[in-house]
């Protein structure tokens, strides 16, 4: 986990679902390559040529919701989003996306003061997001959660458990 | 010490240290069954190599389905079906279900009698919530998480708070488990029961056979639910011993347990609802949508592709047929309720009408195969979700409805409420 994100803001609004992130069609590719092609094409098809390495998504509620595919987080990762920000997020997206290695940062006045097309700054270390002058503080990550980023994700983690 | 809910003590039942199951405790959670599909299997496939496991905790409690894009639609699918197949063979696990055998994992996962009274089944699938139905636990994840749950046997959790619902009274004609979901997602929203199970209850659960329970159970997580339980009674003991299952007593909350909230649905004053695009909290009494055209009739899925839900399309098609310029598909859930269909002369009724009677398959209710909208269609389904896009093109819509519902709107090409249709039967039957 890179303790230190920069990126360009991108808005959502609210229930942004793994069905636009990820069109249900496209459920039997699997490599990121393939998958990142389509990412958010439900929603906003020309997201993928205005995303750059580092990006920043800031939503609303419920981010993430429905469907448990994983291949969700997978396109987000492949076109560089480098973490979201949200006023909440659905219970299994956010274990993914952890598991993969991509915070989730839940705070819901940043979610909705965060400007579009401007660049912004996440601490991860100090739980911190800033944008110009600027400056939110985030919950802590619970113990479990910050664990997982920490090792790379839930992989190397388990590997770690398994003594493999 | 307070009292626990139904979710604390069945998770408690699954934990080294029970002591610590609290609403809003982190703990470690053993399932008692572990289940992928060929969507999310083959990703966990891949994961569970990477984490250098070599050998599932118990290959006996690992139920492996193959039915999103199932019969397989194209060769890459194809490709994703023999990963599962072959993981199935590799490590030995005898519960890997082909097309012709199987069918839905989650009405599946109920037949096979892999889960009852304080059962917990972890699934990588958002719709594992269906076991509720059986006073367990079905909790979803994604692929990666469940290839620890395979590696390891365990899974860290937050024990959810809990969200009472007391169900009274008996549900009218037309009325189902669907409406009364529907009602919940739509009085609740779609995040409202975020970070809590929904525990049913109350003196109406007797009016509700365990095939409305999955209804219910199923879209749980459509109201944001970690998860859901029923409380046991006669009926889903009943239905554990049809199954097979050895007999357990119902998990049964403490009279002190604690909830976040309760709430109270009256199932006398239910009517038919059908939930609108793009949400399914969107819903509305089906009066209001009276008139609104449909291209797709689809009943199936995970939560409405029971023998119950056949039977009402049955009813309502008996001696009809599907309106001009209305296509009808009609995907029972399970090869074994595809044959009590076809031994019941369900079949013939439906297909008489001029509806296409598919092999089980999760299909067209995620966008997947048999059965996708065109931009600018309209359907109304007995599906669990109708996000934008959802059973196709962004541009096509999806209503959510029960059977009788979605029955009626095929035969009168438009939503109507099912009452009207059967009123109509019967006077055309008496001239």
């Amino acid at each position: 986990m890179s303790l230190n994100i920069e990126g360009r803001i991108h808005r959502f609004g609210d229930e942004v679902n793994t069905d636009v992130i990820l069109p249900g069609r496209y459920l039997t590719l699997r490599t990121p390559e393939e998958l990142g092609r389509h990412c958010l094409e439900g929603l906003d098809p020309g997201f993928v040529d205005r995303v750059a390495p580092g990006d920043i998504i800031a939503a609303g509620r419920n981010f993430g919701c429905g469907s448990s595919r994983e291949h969700a987080v997978i396109a987000l990762k492949a076109v560089g989003v480098g973490a979201i920000v949200v006023e909440s997020a659905a219970r299994i997206f956010f274990r993914n996306a952890v598991n993969l290695g991509l915070p989730v940062l839940v705070c819901p006045e940043a979610a909705r003061g965060l400007a579009a097309g401007v660049p912004a700054r996440i601490d991860l270390d100090r739980m911190t997001i800033s944008q110009g002058d600027a400056l939110w503080q985030v919950d802590p990550l619970g113990a479990e959660v910050r664990a997982i980023l920490t090792a790379g994700g839930l992989v190397p983690r388990v590997r770690q458990a398994l003594g493999a | 010490m307070t009292g626990r809910t139904i979710t604390e003590k069945i998770i408690a039942a699954h934990c080294a240290e029970p002591d610590s199951v609290r609403a809003g405790a982190i703990v470690t959670v053993r399932p008692d069954v572990v289940l992928l599909n060929d969507v999310s299997g083959p990703l966990a496939f891949t994961q569970f190599d990477a984490m250098g496991a070599t050998r599932p905790f118990d290959p006996a409690r690992i139920v492996l389905v193959a039915d999103h894009f199932a019969p397989a639609p194209d060769i890459v699918a194809a490709g994703a079906i023999a990963l599962t197949r072959e993981f199935a063979k590799r490590h030995a696990i005898p519960h890997f279900y082909e097309p012709g055998r199987g069918g839905i994992e989650h009405t599946l996962l109920a037949e096979l009698g892999m889960i009852g009274h304080g059962g917990i089944v972890f699934g990588a699938d958002s719709h594992t919530c269906t076991a509720g139905a059986f006073n367990a636990l079905g909790i979803g994840f994604g692929s990666t998480d469940l290839a620890a749950a395979l590696a390891m046997g365990q899974l860290w959790m937050r024990v959810p708070d809990s969200v009472r619902v007391v169900l009274t009274g008996a549900p009218g004609p037309y009325v189902t488990g669907k409406d009364i979901i529907l009602d919940i997602i739509r009085r609740m929203g779609s995040d409202g029961a975020a970070d809590a199970s929904l525990e049913f209850g109350g003196p109406g659960l007797r009016h509700l056979p365990v095939d409305a329970r999955m209804a219910i159970a199923n879209m749980a997580v459509e109201a944001g639910a970690d998860t859901c339980v029923f409380e046991g009674d006669d009926l889903s003991a009943a239905d554990m011993a049809r199954r097979g299952m050895a007999p357990v007593a119902a998990v049964a909350p403490d009279p002190d347990a604690r909830y976040r909230e309760v709430i109270h649905v009256d199932l006398d004053r239910l009517s038919p609802i059908v939930a609108c695009p793009p949400s399914p909290a969107a819903g509305v009494p089906v009066e209001q949508l009276r008139g609104q055209k449909v291209d797709q009739v689809y009943v199936g899925n995970c939560s409405n592709g029971t023998l119950t839900d056949l039977r009402q399309v049955a009813d309502i098609l008996r001696g009809r047929r599907v309106a001009p310029g209305v296509r009808m598909v009609v995907v029972p859930a399970t090869q074994k309720i595809w044959r009590a269909a076809l031994a019941e002369g369900l079949l013939d009724i439906i297909a008489e009408a001029g509806a296409a009677i598919s092999t089980p398959t999760c299909g067209a209710c995620f966008g997947g195969h048999m059965g996708i909208l065109a931009a600018g269609e309209t359907a109304i389904a007995t599906t669990n979700r109708n996000y934008r896009g959802r059973m196709g093109h962004p541009d096509s819509q999806v209503f959510l409805a029960n059977a009788w519902v979605a029955a009626a709107a095929a035969v009168a090409g438009e939503i109507v409420p099912p009452g009207e249709i059967a009123a109509r039967i019967l006077t055309e039957t008496a001239a």
